[in-house]
């Protein structure tokens, strides 16, 4: 395989890497390149072997103590270094709050572009690759490419599927590499309250916006979401402005694509709705006949969520049985 | 401290923007403009560690057209100075391009203790342009930061990731990205306003900076922004009361298949 063709991803997130070895088998099949995943970490070399499975053909392995956590400078110095060796051609780097920053300094040190958070990506008729994102706040989807290389991507978490594991071939390189030296460090860490369950792999959400009144309403769609045996999330507001929940869905939150998503009393600003961009049957619930979020609706109810909710749960426990 | 330099950006307001329904093209050329949410977070935080540790707040701004309702809001907000960078033929300058005319001014600009950002913009919301500009003046970087504080010759930044949350301390200068919870933004007194008008708004050419035009060529192509296509079916469920619209609503989506019995 000839050098300067190569696509390469990293993450420091395994689910991820995963996810982005499947897109990256996809454009590496299309364009002809050899698909590379690049590893960095401390006793890593059992991971390395097995991302061979998930589709890589090549697995750059830098394995030393002092990679044992994410540390900004270490670990894009290490990258930066491989670039400049091996000449990959598209780089897709996930888009966590530390790889996100980590890809736009790469992409500067190499004096390239970068496409952040392409929700989907591929390879277009001229052999382009072109990244899709949401931008104006969810007004617009953006479709970008690349006049430079390496092209540089941002995935965001679930954005693409993770690919079935198969036994096939592949070589781990083992590279000896040291860390740059750092002028910041980590002093602290800990762990932060999220339930276990992750809003994205969600198939029902039933969501809540500024018409919930009191924060022990959010029964009323525990229950439903109970039946329905999907989760409950919510609207920026009642998780920024008034603390009821730790997080939200929504462009500044959680894309997320479920094949149920219930907005009760959501009035559908913009940022709202390019969250649920991907959900298979949106339900909206709001008194108010005018709110945006009939507007991107596949059903509407026009009705007070205090009288729906527990009306919708009877009729569907009843009809489901 | 001696001085935290600020970059705001002039966004587009997305909640007003129009959008052209035959052809899906946003009209952005009249839509209103604001100081970027995030940025202003950035820009509050400043002032507050000029009001605990003093110094000086300066404001960088990179603008194709005027910007100076903006600048006079950062003033107003309690900014000591602000600086736009003006060009008309900036429309096609990407992230890179912008990184590298404030990092120019930050240079021209002088000493400085810290870089403030916002963590994205309110318009293209990349993301980008805070990391690019620490990679250029070789600063270490504490990203969406939800609490800052200065300690000694480092600055101390609690972030939040996907399941941790972590604390981050930066040897100074360094650049700093808010992300919105950080703060609550001031909203300025008429007396703050007539004070602002005082204050000296510098503007600078690229000629000023010694920036390269040719280095600013944008490294991305735009291939198209469109309204994205909402195919929702906007079925409207009506009733006598909230049980019949239940029941109908249910038997829709059990139809749908996306209801497991």
């Amino acid at each position: 395989m000839s050098e300067g063709k190569g696509v390469w991803v990293f993450s420091e997130n395994a689910d991820l890497t995963l996810e982005m070895l499947g897109k990256g088998r996809e454009i590496a099949d299309k364009v002809g390149a050899e698909l590379a995943a690049v590893v960095i970490g401390s006793n890593v070399a059992d991971w390395a072997n097995e991302l061979v499975k998930y589709g890589a053909d090549k697995v750059y392995l830098v394995d030393n103590a002092v990679f044992g956590r994410f540390q900004a400078e270490a670990y894009l110095g290490v990258l930066h270094n491989l670039i400049v060796n091996y000449k990959p051609e598209t780089v897709l780097i996930g888009s966590t709050k530390n790889g996100k920053p980590l890809a736009a300094r790469l992409a500067t040190r190499l004096e390239v572009g970068c496409v952040p958070d392409c929700s989907r990506l591929g390879v277009d008729e001229k052999g382009r690759l072109v990244g899709e994102r949401i931008t104006y706040g969810g007004n617009a989807v953006a479709k970008l490419t690349f006049k430079t290389k390496p092209q540089i991507v941002t995935v965001p978490s679930r954005a693409f599927e993770k690919p079935q594991p198969k036994k096939r071939s592949g070589q781990v390189v083992k590279l000896d590499l040291k860390a740059e030296q750092a002028k910041s460090e980590v002093v602290e860490t800990k762990p932060l309250e999220t339930s276990n369950v992750r809003i994205e792999d969600a198939e029902v959400i039933v969501s809540c916006g500024r018409g919930l009144e009191k924060k022990e309403d959010r029964a009323l769609l525990d229950e439903l979401a109970g039946v329905l045996r999907g989760q409950v999330g919510c609207s920026r507001p009642l998780a920024e402005d008034r603390k009821w929940f730790s997080e939200w869905v929504g462009l500044s939150g959680h894309k997320v694509k479920p094949k149920l998503y219930i907005a009760c009393g959501i009035s559908g600003v913009i940022q709202h709705v390019a969250g649920i961009r991907d959900a298979k049957v949106v339900v909206a619930i709001n008194k108010d006949e005018q709110a945006p979020i009939f507007e991107v609706a596949d059903y509407r109810v026009v009705g007070n969520l205090y009288e729906i909710l527990p009306a919708l749960k009877e009729a569907l426990k009843k009809q489901l049985q | 401290m001696k001085r935290i330099i600020v970059c705001l950006k002039q966004a587009v307001d997305v909640t007003q923007l129009k959008i052209d329904p035959a052809t899906r093209q946003l009209i952005t050329a009249s839509a209103p403009r604001k100081m970027s949410d995030f940025d202003k977070n950035a820009l509050e935080e400043a002032v507050r560690l000029k009001e605990k540790n003093a110094g000086e707040v300066v404001t960088v701004t990179v603008a194709s057209e005027e910007a100076k309702t903006v600048l006079r809001e950062a003033l107003a907000m309690g900014a000591d100075k602000a600086y736009v960078m003006f060009e008309p033929s900036l429309q096609d300058v990407d992230t890179l391009g912008t990184a590298h005319i404030l990092a120019a001014a930050a240079r021209k600009i002088g000493e400085y203790d810290l870089v403030l950002c916002g963590e994205s913009s309110l318009d293209s919301f990349s993301g980008l342009v805070g990391s690019r500009l620490g990679e250029l003046l070789s600063l270490p970087q504490i990203t969406s930061v939800r609490k800052l504080s200065i300690e000694g010759d480092a600055v101390v930044g609690e972030r939040t990731l996907e399941d941790s949350i972590e604390t981050v301390r930066a040897r100074l200068p360094a650049l700093v990205t808010v992300t919105r919870e950080i703060n609550q933004p001031r909203i300025p007194s008429l007396m703050m306003i007539m004070k602002a008008s005082k204050k000296e708004i510098v503007t600078w050419t690229l000629t000023d900076l010694g920036v390269d035009k040719e280095r600013l060529a944008s490294k991305v192509e735009v291939v198209e922004v469109l309204a994205p296509k909402t195919e929702r079916k906007r079925i409207r469920i009506t009733g006598e009361n909230a049980v019949e619209i239940a029941g109908k609503l249910a038997k829709a989506l059990i139809q749908e298949g996306v209801v497991k019995r």
